[in-house]
C-alpha cells in the first residue's frame, strides 16, 4: 500500500472537514469504549489477565527464534509448507508462486492486516486472479476501493447509507426494488453474493491471530464466520502471518483469547474462534488438500533487542485507536498506512521509515489512554517518545520546532536569566492584554489563536511576586 | 514553629509562573493551612517537557538535574499541576536508568513529590477547606493527574466540603482536551476538534464554572469557551479550595480597581 503518512496533516484536515467521517467517529467512540469498559467490569480476573498475556508475548519474543522453529517443525509434520518472507515483496512471490502453481483463477481472502501491508491484493489482481475479500467490512472497502480505516472494523468510516449505495452500485442483477435500509438486509445481500465466490475460489488466504508452536496450528477469530468458508472450501490454504504471532502453546493462546475480543469490542469472546493444523487429513470430512503458511518479518526482527521490542506484543484487538481521541478526531485513513491510531504511530515508523511516518508519533497529546486499555500493556506514549527522540537525534525535527526549542532550553537551564526575561516579557503582555484578559491574536501564536483566545497573564512573574512577599514578610517579622 | 510541620517546596510550573501566579499563592494558602512549612526554590524554571516531549533528551536531562538539586532536602515537593508533577515523578528517573548515582537521586526526588491537590488529601490527611463558592461547577480530569498519578477522587472530595458549590459531572471527563503541551500549536486543527469536543460537554452541563487542576488544560479550555462567546469562568481548582477567586478567572477581564497581583492574598 502506498503511503500517504507524510501527509497526515492535510489528511486530517480534510478528514475533520468530511461529515460522513465525523459521524462516524462520534458513533465509534461511544460504542467501543463502553462495550469494554462493561467487559472488564464482568470478569474480576481481567486486570490479572492483561499481565498474564503481556508475560506470555514477553517470552514469546524473548525465544522468538525457538518458538518459530518449532512451529515450522510441527507444520511440516502435520504435511503443511512453510515460507520465510524477509520482506513483503518475497512474501507476494511465495504466494503468487502457489496461486500460479495451482492455476488459481479466483482468491477468497480472509481479513488479514498482513495481506495489507504487503498489498496482496494489488500483486494478485496484476497478475490476473481475481480476489474476493469476505469480511463484510474488508468486502464494503474493496468495493469502495479504499483501504482499511481501522484495524478490526475495516469500514468504520462507511455509513449504512453509503454501503447501501455502494451494494446497489454494485449488485446490478438484483433486484432495483429490494430493500436494504436495515443492516441485516445488508448483510444477507452480502452473504448472499459471497457464497458462491467460496464455492468457486481455488485458494483460500487467511491471516492468523495466533501460530501455536506446540501444535504447528494456526488460528483465526471472526465474527462472521468468513474465515472458517474461506480456509476450508477451496483446494489450498494459505495463512499469511507476521513471526511475532507465535506463541508456545494453546493454554497461552487461551489466555490471551480471554483479554483479545473483551479489549476489542466488548465481546466475552468472538462469534469464532478457528483454529487449523495442516491439511485435510484421509480422515477429514473436508478442508485443503494443500496448507501453507507465509511468515514474514518485513523489518520486525530489527525492532527485536530495541526500544520498540514491547510493541511486538500487539495482538491488533484495536483498543488503543477505539480509546484515542487523536484517532477520533481524524480518523482511520489521515495516518496514511496500514496501521492507524496509537499502534499505528509506533508500528509505522518501525516498518515503512521515520522520514515517512515522522508526523504519527508526534500527532499525540500523550493522554495516556491508549496505553491504560492495551491488553498487553504496551506503553504506546513512551515509545512515541522514543521515535521523537530518533527524529531529534537525526535532525527530521522541523527547523521552526528546534529553533524555538533551543531558544527556550537556553533559558530554562539559565533560572537567573530566565526570570529576567520571562519577568519582563510577561510585563509587556500583561499590559497588552489587561483590559480584555485575553488575545485573540497575537504574533508568533498563530497556532494557538487560530482557533483560541489566548488568556492573557495576571502581569507580574510568581517567582517576582514571591520575591516580594518574602522582603516584605522578613521586614515584619 | 513546630519540628512535625513538613517542609515543602513548591514547584511552581512555567505557566503557573508566568500566566497565573495567583495559583501558586492559592497552593502556598492551601499547604500553610494543612500545616505545611512553604518554600518556594528561585533555581526552578520548567519541568522540562517542552524538551522531553519533543524528542530532546539532553536539555531534559539537564533541566531535571537542576530541579533535582534546587529541591534537594525538602521533605515533600508539591507542584498545582498533574502533568508537571508526574514528569518529576514518573519520567525523571527513566532519564537516568544507566547512571545509578544520577538514578538514586532521581527517585529519591521521586519518592516526595506530589501533586498539589492529591498531596493535601493523600499525606496532608485533609478531609475538608474552608471556603464559599456558590457556583455550579464542573471538573476536568487532566490526562496526566489522572492517569500517571491516580487523581480524580481527590479534587472531588475537597470540592464537596465547599459551601454552597455543587458539582456537575462532565461526560467524557476523563478524556484529553487536545492541549497536549506543544502538541495544540503543532496540530491546531486536530486540537482544536478534541477542544470543541470538550466544551460541547462543557456547556451541555449547564455549569457556570469549569475547574480542573492543571493551567495548560485550562487555558486551553477557557481560550476555546471564550471564544465560542461561552461566559463560563474557567479556573484552576486549587484556587476555589482556597477561597481565592477574587482574581478574574482565566482569560477574564480585570477590573480597573481591583488589583491583588502585588501580594497574592
Amino acid at each position: 500500500m502506498q503511503s500517504t503518512s507524510h501527509n497526515f496533516k492535510d489528511n486530517a484536515r480534510r478528514a475533520i472537514a468530511d461529515p460522513n467521517i465525523q459521524a462516524a467517529m462520534a458513533k465509534m467512540k461511544v460504542g467501543f469504549t463502553g462495550k469494554r469498559l462493561a467487559a472488564a467490569a464482568r470478569l474480576p480476573e481481567f486486570e490479572a489477565l492483561r499481565d498474564a498475556a503481556r508475560d506470555i508475548k514477553n517470552h514469546s519474543l524473548a525465544n522468538l527464534d525457538f518458538y518459530l522453529e518449532r512451529y515450522e517443525d510441527k507444520v511440516k509434520e502435520t504435511g503443511g509448507h512453510v515460507h520465510w518472507a524477509p520482506t513483503a515483496e518475497d512474501a507476494r512471490k511465495a504466494i503468487l508462486d502457489i496461486c500460479r502453481r495451482v492455476d488459481a483463477k479466483t482468491v477468497t481472502k480472509g481479513k488479514s492486516m498482513i495481506s495489507e501491508e504487503i498489498a496482496l491484493n494489488d500483486h494478485l489482481e496484476q497478475a490476473g486472479i481475481k480476489v474476493v475479500e469476505t469480511d463484510l467490512g474488508e468486502y464494503i472497502i474493496q468495493l469502495r476501493k479504499e483501504p482499511p480505516s481501522h484495524i478490526i472494523a475495516p469500514a468504520v468510516h462507511v455509513s449504512k447509507e453509503q454501503v447501501e449505495a455502494d451494494f446497489r452500485a454494485q449488485h446490478q442483477h438484483l433486484p432495483a426494488g429490494r430493500s436494504l435500509s436495515e443492516p441485516t438486509d445488508l448483510v444477507n445481500e452480502a452473504r448472499q453474493i459471497l457464497r458462491q465466490r467460496y464455492l468457486d475460489a481455488d485458494v483460500g488466504i487467511t491471516g492468523a491471530n495466533f501460530l501455536i508452536a506446540e501444535t504447528g496450528t494456526s488460528i483465526i477469530v471472526t465474527n462472521e464466520g468468513n474465515g472458517d468458508l474461506t480456509q476450508s472450501l477451496p483446494r489450498v490454504h494459505i495463512v499469511i502471518a507476521s513471526i511475532e504471532k507465535v506463541v508456545p502453546n494453546l493454554e497461552d493462546a487461551s489466555t490471551i483469547l480471554r483479554v483479545l475480543a473483551r479489549s476489542a469490542t466488548g465481546q466475552e469472546f468472538s462469534a469464532y474462534t478457528t483454529l487449523s493444523t495442516g491439511p485435510r487429513r484421509p480422515e477429514d470430512p473436508d478442508g485443503p488438500e494443500e496448507y501453507h503458511v507465509i511468515l514474514l518479518d518485513n523489518g520486525r526482527s530489527s525492532m527485536l533487542g530495541s526500544e520498540f521490542q514491547d510493541m511486538l506484543r500487539c495482538i491488533r484487538c484495536g483498543a488503543c485507536m477505539n480509546h484515542c481521541p487523536v484517532y477520533h478526531a481524524v480518523g482511520g485513513h489521515s495516518y496514511g498506512w496500514v496501521y492507524p491510531g496509537p499502534m499505528g504511530s509506533v508500528l509505522t515508523p518501525n516498518l515503512i521509515g521515520v522520514e515517512e511516518a515522522g508526523h504519527l508519533p508526534n500527532a499525540s497529546t500523550f493522554c495516556g489512554r491508549c496505553e491504560s486499555v492495551c491488553p498487553v500493556r504496551i506503553p504506546l506514549p513512551k515509545m512515541m517518545r522514543h521515535w521523537r527522540e530518533r527524529e531529534f537525534e537525526r535532525h527530521l525535527t522541523p527547523k521552526s520546532v528546534r529553533g524555538g526549542l533551543g531558544i527556550w532550553a537556553f533559558l530554562a537551564r539559565r533560572p537567573a536569566l530566565y526570570q529576567r526575561l520571562t519577568g519582563l516579557g510577561i510585563g509587556v503582555l500583561g499590559i497588552l492584554g489587561r483590559r480584555r484578559g485575553r488575545f485573540k491574536s497575537l504574533p508568533f501564536a498563530g497556532g494557538w489563536t487560530k482557533y483560541r483566545d489566548l488568556p492573557a497573564p495576571q502581569g507580574k512573574t510568581f517567582q517576582q511576586l514571591w520575591a516580594k512577599q518574602q522582603k516584605t514578610r522578613s521586614t515584619t517579622k | 514553629m513546630s519540628k512535625s510541620e513538613p517542609r515543602v517546596g513548591l514547584f511552581v510550573t512555567c505557566l503557573v509562573d508566568l500566566f497565573r501566579p495567583s495559583v501558586g499563592f492559592a497552593a502556598v494558602k492551601l499547604l500553610e493551612a494543612a500545616g505545611c512549612r512553604v518554600e518556594v526554590p528561585a533555581q526552578q524554571t520548567c519541568c522540562g517537557q517542552p524538551a522531553y516531549n519533543s524528542g530532546d533528551r539532553a536539555d531534559t536531562r539537564a533541566i531535571a538535574l537542576q530541579v533535582i538539586e534546587a529541591f534537594k532536602g525538602f521533605d515533600y515537593v508539591v507542584a498545582p499541576s498533574g502533568s508537571c508533577a508526574a514528569m518529576l515523578k514518573k519520567h525523571y528517573p527513566t532519564l537516568f536508568e544507566t547512571q545509578p548515582g544520577l538514578l538514586a537521586r532521581a527517585e529519591d526526588l521521586s519518592s516526595r513529590t506530589y501533586e498539589l491537590v492529591s498531596f493535601l488529601t493523600d499525606v496532608m490527611q485533609l478531609s475538608n477547606v474552608e471556603a464559599t463558592f456558590p457556583q455550579t461547577v464542573t471538573y476536568h480530569d487532566s490526562c496526566s493527574g489522572l492517569r500517571e498519578l491516580g487523581v480524580r477522587d481527590q479534587p472531588r472530595k475537597l470540592l464537596s466540603s465547599i459551601n454552597d458549590l455543587s458539582l456537575e459531572e462532565l461526560s467524557d471527563a476523563d478524556i484529553c482536551c487536545g492541549f497536549g503541551g506543544t502538541f495544540c500549536v503543532k496540530y491546531p486543527d486536530i486540537s482544536n476538534t478534541m477542544v470543541s469536543s470538550k466544551t460541547g460537554n462543557i456547556e451541555a452541563t449547564g455549569a457556570t464554572t469549569l475547574l480542573a487542576g492543571d493551567l495548560g488544560c485550562l487555558m486551553n479550555m477557557a481560550g476555546k469557551l471564550q471564544r465560542n462567546g461561552s461566559g463560563i469562568q474557567v479556573r484552576h481548582v486549587a484556587e476555589v479550595l482556597a477561597g481565592m477567586t477574587d482574581e478574574p478567572a482565566i482569560g477574564g477581564s480585570i477590573t480597573p480597581d481591583h488589583d491583588v497581583r502585588d501580594g497574592g492574598n
